[in-house]
């Protein structure tokens, strides 16, 4: 185990909210910079960092702010309006925070482990998926190989989203080399402890910034890394309600910024023709209706989730899962038609990809949504759990 | 031209009073003078596009638009901001 690093950064005493601010100006400002390059928004996680943003999930006993979930998700959509791919990164990084930190089954190495996330402001990633399962995440071929008192695992993850960035990489596998596919735990690996063989880039239509590359994950850490909780109870009842609340969130802020956009590229047409209502004015009426079913939606499941959080029985339920599934594919499509009616309304000054009415960046980012985890895939599963579901 | 001279030029064009806006004091209430609110519209979007400016949500209420002093100092204000 590593030993406990100094900590130089002093706690940056701001309210939340400045924080936050002060973040989304910085994403914002190198958002297209980003996007050009398709690199991992540093200066944006940086900034995560000095404001002690990364460990603000983790309960104030382990060092954390303890923020709930419609926090989080606040802050995700305030990230992902200026930045998609900052937004992303911060909403994968708590999802695996909060995999950790909620499933922690009384260890103290993994309790010790988890406050070194707010105290040294770690970046945490995720590596779920493995070539030749099929892309089914509760999968897995790759095992907890057992050597002395500690484990070795080999994985070859055809994605792990900023993984060469990351402090800590969390990792699925069978429980060991007799396990079923499905029979899997979840490992944290420090990246002191593993080595990323890249095996392919991330050159993508948007969503350009997560640098989801793939890699051969080879990693050998303290046995104690293994979470003895099943990956399937950790999955339910936290990766996947986190993953689905946060992302939507932040997708939610990319439509609010598409709609922003819209609207001031409306206004700026009704100045130069004064008494007449431009023809862009109603479709942004159908935009912000859209955008107001959006917060909604996003609100109520929100809602639900933060108040099912500690009832681990309701969270693992066919009727929330359902609806936590559709929330994933219903918010992607919701960002995915407002892109599509913000370029209607800005037209080509929207289609560039300079100047102040640009939707360009947005408009790409906003197509990945549906296949980060494919729609199809999520309606496949949801459709299994109907079939068992009771009125 | 100051503000409050630029604000009497885009009334006399849109805001559709009885009188000239010269014949107005700046305190005079122009919703009284014949503003409908059809026409603030008009009118903020032109005081808009003649300061190069955009009036944020909160100051979109019909008492920034009741008279001339009181647009002259919302435009004033967001100049200065902007400044």
């Amino acid at each position: 185990m590593r030993m406990p690093t100094t900590i130089t950064a002093t706690k940056d005493a701001r309210p939340l909210a400045e924080r936050v601010a002060h973040v989304a100006d910085i994403a914002a400002r190198y958002a297209g910079e980003v996007d050009a390059a398709a690199r991992f928004p540093a200066e944006a996680v940086d900034a995560m960092r000095t404001t002690g943003l990364l460990g603000a999930s983790l309960p104030t006993a382990l060092g954390g702010e303890g923020l709930t979930l419609g926090e989080l998700g606040s802050i995700a959509a305030k990230l992902g309006a200026a930045c998609s791919s900052t937004g992303m990164v911060f909403a994968m990084h708590h999802s695996q925070v909060l995999s950790l930190s909620r499933h922690l089954g009384g260890s103290a190495s993994l309790a010790i482990l988890a406050g070194r996330i707010a105290s040294e402001q770690l970046l945490l990633a995720s590596a779920t998926t493995e070539l030749g399962i099929g892309g089914d995440v509760r999968s897995s071929s790759c095992f907890v190989d057992l050597e002395g008192d500690r484990v070795r695992l080999i994985k070859n993850a055809p994605v792990i989203s900023y993984g060469s960035e990351a402090d800590l990489v969390l990792v699925t596998a069978r429980r060991n080399a007799d396990s079923a596919p499905s029979d899997q735990v979840l490992v944290v690996c420090d990246a002191a402890n593993l080595t990323l063989e890249a095996t392919g880039g991330w050159d993508t239509l948007g969503l350009r910034g997560t640098a989801s590359m793939g890699y051969k994950l080879n990693a050998l850490v303290s046995a104690d890394r293994v979470i003895p909780e099943a990956y399937e109870a950790i999955s339910a009842e936290t990766m996947l309600p986190v993953c689905h609340v946060l992302w939507a969130s932040v997708w939610l802020g990319m439509a609010r910024a598409l709609v922003e956009t819209s609207r001031q590229y409306v206004r700026s047409a009704a100045r130069r023709s004064i008494g007449s209502v431009p023809p862009g004015a109603t479709k942004l009426v159908d935009l912000i209706a859209e955008l107001e079913r959006f917060e909604a939606l996003v609100d109520g499941l929100t809602a639900r989730t933060e108040s099912l959080f500690d009832d681990r029985d309701a969270l693992g339920g066919i009727g929330y899962q359902v609806s936590i599934n559709n929330l994933k594919v219903t918010a992607s499509e919701l960002v995915a038609q407002v892109a599509v009616a913000a370029l209607a309304i800005t037209g080509i000054s929207g289609y560039r990809n300079d100047g102040q009415y640009s939707v360009a960046r947005i408009f790409r980012d906003a197509q990945g949504a549906a296949l980060m985890v494919h729609n199809d895939r999520i309606i496949a599963n949801t459709a299994r759990l109907i079939l068992v579901q009771k009125g | 031209m100051s503000a409050v001279d630029t604000v009497r030029r885009v009334l006399d064009t849109h805001a559709k009073l009885k009188t000239s806006a010269a014949a107005l004091t700046e305190d005079d209430d122009l919703y009284a003078a014949g503003m409908t609110s059809h026409a603030s519209v008009n009118v903020m979007l032109a005081v808009e596009d003649a300061f190069d400016i955009e009036f944020p949500d909160e100051l979109l209420t019909k008492t920034t638009f009741c008279s001339i002093r009181s647009i002259s100092s919302a435009v004033e204000g967001l100049l200065e901001a902007a400044a």
